[in-house]
């Protein structure tokens, strides 16, 4: 059942991506949604994704209401700092050890971290499991820590691991 | 097509709103991209744009032609959800290319892993 749901949850994606794109129920459009997304899960295949295991939805839904909180706060603060800039404030690198070892948590790690505004991920050593990232504001290495160590990291293999 | 008179006011205020709103960001994050100083600083910019500005455009698109056409238009979310999965991609190309060159050629010292923390 669940190996089931796991094989059907990306036909069901991309299914939904074009009947979303169509702005249609009918019939015709969902048979060639469902073909749509058997085919393209099958190329997906080729590519050999990685195992993952499912997510779980709701503390899924929670860490995106989160990660939206954040990049809202974080527009308002990029646009404070572009129309009114402080002297004091310095941009720079911090770097942070990682725990998390799912390749799709990183991946979505990386997502969150560079669509929110002023910071960006830079770099992933795979050995030392440490990570890059450039902020727009440094205030203090410590807080930048806590925020993906504490929010997103705990959030993401809580979800994943 | 429904003319765009047809719309209520309190809708046509809502919608002018939020593009308005969308728009102010991602002229915001443009002017960033101008007005900061080093390359590191500039690629922050342009995620105002990516992020909330598109968001409020896109939800004026919605309103707008929701109210217009009397159902639900949602499709503007996928436009949010492509752009949201390809830029960061963009972004961190861009970063670590300067860094890799910054590094190669001296202006920049290589983040070095700090022993104390890392262990």
């Amino acid at each position: 059942m669940i190996r089931l749901l796991k094989w059907s949850l990306m036909p069901a994606f991309l299914m939904a991506i074009w009947l979303l794109l169509n702005q249609s129920l009918a019939p015709g459009q969902i048979v060639l949604g469902a073909v749509l997304g058997g085919f393209g899960t099958w190329v997906l295949t080729a590519l050999d994704p990685p195992a993952g295991k499912l997510p779980r939805p709701l503390a899924a839904m929670r860490l995106f209401l989160l990660v939206v909180a954040d990049i809202v706060r974080s527009n308002i603060l990029v646009a404070r700092i572009i129309w009114r800039d402080s002297p004091g404030r310095r941009p720079g690198f911090v770097r942070i050890p990682l725990e998390l070892r799912s390749p799709y948590g990183l991946a979505a790690l990386a997502c969150i971290i560079t669509a929110t505004p002023g910071t960006i991920w830079v770099d992933f050593d795979s050995e030392s499991r440490v990570l890059t990232i450039h902020v727009l504001s440094l205030v203090e290495e410590r807080i930048w820590i806590d925020t993906i160590k504490g929010r997103y990291e705990r959030h993401l293999r809580e979800i994943l691991e | 097509m429904i003319p765009i008179a047809e719309l209520p006011g309190w809708a046509a205020f809502l919608v002018a709103l939020l593009v308005l709103a969308g728009a102010a960001l991602t002229l915001t994050g443009a002017t960033g991209l101008l007005r900061l100083r080093t390359f590191y600083e500039r690629v922050h910019a342009p995620t105002l744009g990516t992020t909330l500005g598109a968001t409020l455009i896109l939800a004026g698109s919605m309103l707008c032609f929701t109210v217009l056409q009397s159902r639900p238009v949602v499709h503007e979310v996928l436009i949010l959800l492509f752009v949201s999965l390809t830029t960061p991609v963009t972004l961190m190309l861009l970063v670590r290319a300067a860094l890799s060159r910054d590094i190669q050629e001296g202006r920049v010292s290589p983040p070095q892993p700090d022993k104390d923390r890392s262990s």
